[in-house]
């Protein structure tokens, strides 16, 4: 009973080990690869917030000092949100964010007389930027959860390898060296009632080979005796063969 | 004119006298080779700037630079307004009502947003410390008292000199339910206006100097306002099919479209452009495009539409085909360009106040050219240093 429990439980065991194994190669290539577009992304995000501020100087040249008109002008309701939702990648939910446009720009009429273009082109410009930084903090969200789930994973992997198959291992191995013992004492057991029989066969053999002898000398005096004696031999031979 | 030297020779001599300190071709070529923005205050050590920029803490930002040419532009402003004699006094005044009108927009929108009422007194420095110094007026601490546009006129603006402007635009609008882009292009409509008459009844040779000059400036006023009101239409077309939430000051409510009905979302979203009788509307109305000009404006819808309706006048064929002809450059690019020129060239006459009005335009555009070197040496874009309109 036992032996089959944890027979069972070490076939679990390998299995659970092997579906770990293959969740963490998955995400460790997802985690490569989030790692490369992270890379990416950072280096692409240096040249268009550098674009962006240059193109905030294009507009301070052109249309002049807007900074307080659209300071003064920001509603509490924009027009650009952002939303978040969620992937799923081998069993982990990962948050991505995405960039809504909804509506109008409140602002659009800025620069209207003068310096229009420019602001339009600046607010693209950072809208671009915008959208790429958010894009980068899902990836980088993505990142650290990733990087949280392959560590638990790895240690889930690593413990079932190293600890728990090897214990049942153990005790399948204790197990079966006890019951391999148990038998081979049963055996040795068996072995000596055998000798024990053939050597009390050889006796009552020879007892009664003494007993003809005897009979012969006196066959009439000692007759019931000999009878009764090879009965209580007949009852032993029967005890022992219960046990 | 006779008299102009007696009453003004003073004041002359002391604009051509800064007139001759404008930074030169050789001040733009060092300023260019500048490695960081604090060489550039080296350079402008040795220019008229020397006074303003030697107590400016190190390091340099594009910003203190900005402060500080404004900063010399107001103290120039003021040494010649003090000893100012009529009319060049009230010439003067009316070159800072443009600057107010900046400034009133500005508050304007502040209070159209509800703010700066729970803590006015410290809210109105700050104010106050946006605002341009050259439009500062009596009694503009009082306006972030206001809380709509029509309470800003009758409670402050009734004794400013900005009174008859917003009179004018008050008499067609409820200024409460318009955009305060449209309020200060009326604004400076009836700005440009006004001053354009008051210039006329200077006569010769101001009224020739300063037409020209105003003239211009309405022009480019309405191709800037006609080219700008295309972009919104641009602009709305990608999110047409979304819903809009109404706020006060939304584009749509400014131009009197209806935003789209959630019943129907499959209806798209009409283009919230300036309409073109709007358009119309905050056109300047002198100039050498009105009326024909404007009206053809009014219609125009794109490139080709423009070009067909200033076609009628050489010196904005030749900004547009000039714009053509380098793509990189923008119309308002090659709008300086010529401003610059159209103000030198009111340095030639004599006995004319228009020679006041060329010299700060030419020392903002100079302000704007310090600020674009120090912005590309700041942020390292060598190859557009030279794209700026120098002031010679």
């Amino acid at each position: 009973m036992v032996l089959q429990q944890q027979k069972l439980k070490l076939l679990s065991a390998q299995k659970g080990h092997q579906l770990l194994k293959k969740k963490s190669d998955a995400l460790g290539v997802k985690f490569r690869q989030i790692l490369g577009q992270i890379l990416e992304a950072k280096n692409k995000m240096v040249d268009l917030l550098k674009t962006a501020s240059f193109s905030m100087a294009e507009v301070k040249y052109t249309a002049g000092e807007i900074r307080h008109t659209v300071t003064e002008n920001v509603t509490t309701v924009t027009s650009t949100k952002v939303r978040m939702r969620s992937e799923n990648i081998a069993g982990v939910l990962l948050p991505v964010f995405e960039v809504l446009q909804e509506g109008n720009n409140a602002q659009e009429a800025a620069g209207l007389g003068r310096g229009g273009q420019k602001i339009q082109q600046c607010r693209d410009k950072h809208m671009e930027a915008v959208t790429h930084l958010v894009k980068l903090a899902s990836l980088q969200t993505a990142f650290a959860a990733l990087d949280e789930v392959i560590k638990i994973t790895n240690r889930r992997v690593n413990a079932l390898e190293y600890v728990i198959i090897p214990r049942v291992e153990g005790h399948i191995h204790y197990i079966e060296s006890e019951m391999s013992e148990m038998e081979r004492e049963e055996f040795f057991r068996l072995k000596k009632v055998q000798n024990v029989k053939k050597r009390r066969a050889i006796e009552q053999a020879a007892a009664e080979a003494r007993q003809l002898a005897l009979e012969a000398a006196a066959p009439a005096a000692e007759g019931g005796a000999g009878a009764a004696a090879s009965g209580m031999m007949k009852r032993a031979a029967d005890e022992d063969v219960v046990v | 004119m006779t008299s102009f030297v007696a009453n003004h020779g003073y004041l002359d001599g002391l604009l051509r006298g800064y007139r001759s300190g404008l930074l030169t071709a050789a001040d733009y070529a060092n300023l260019t080779q500048c490695e960081t923005v604090d060489d550039m205050k080296v350079h402008l050590m040795n220019t008229d700037y020397a006074n303003v920029f030697q107590d400016l803490p190190s390091p340099l930002t594009t910003q203190s630079i900005a402060e500080a040419c404004t900063r010399k532009m107001v103290e120039d402003f003021q040494s010649l307004r003090q000893p100012a004699l009529e009319p060049l006094a009230k010439f003067l005044d009316y070159i800072t009502y443009g600057y107010m009108i900046d400034n009133i927009v500005l508050i304007l929108s502040e209070t159209l947003h509800e703010r700066g009422t729970e803590n006015p007194a410290g809210d109105t420095q700050a104010l106050l410390d946006r605002c341009h110094p050259l439009g500062l007026f009596e009694g503009i601490t009082a306006l972030c008292v206001a809380q709509t546009p029509a309470e800003l006129y009758h409670l402050v603006l009734v004794n400013s000199p900005l009174a008859k402007y917003f009179l004018a635009t008050l008499s067609m609008e409820n200024l409460d339910e318009m955009h305060v882009e449209v309020i200060r292009n009326l604004l400076y409509k009836e700005y440009l206006k006004d001053f354009f008459r008051f210039c006329q009844q200077l006569g010769e040779p101001t009224s020739e100097s300063m037409g020209d000059i105003l003239k211009f400036e309405a022009d480019r006023r309405s191709i800037n306002i006609t080219v700008n009101s295309w972009r919104m239409q641009a602009l709305s077309k990608p999110w047409g099919h979304q819903s809009i939430q109404l706020t006060r000051f939304r584009a749509s409510h400014l131009l009197g479209v209806c935003p789209v009905q959630p019943t129907r979302p499959d209806r798209r979203l009409p283009p919230p452009s300036l309409p073109q009788d709007d358009r119309q509307r905050i056109y300047p109305t002198f100039g050498e495009l009105w009326p024909e000009g404007t009206s053809k404006l009014q219609d125009a819808v794109d490139m080709d539409g423009l070009r067909a309706a200033v076609d009628s006048v050489e010196a904005y064929r030749d900004v547009l085909q000039q714009q053509n002809e380098n793509p990189d450059k923008t119309i308002e690019d090659c709008f300086f360009e010529k401003e610059v020129q159209n103000c030198l060239l009111a340095f030639e006459s004599h006995y004319s106040y228009g020679a006041f009005y060329a010299y700060f335009r030419l020392k903002e555009q100079e302000t704007r050219n310090i600020v674009w070197i120090a912005e590309c040496i700041a942020q390292n874009k060598r190859d557009r240093i030279n794209h700026f309109t120098p002031t010679i």
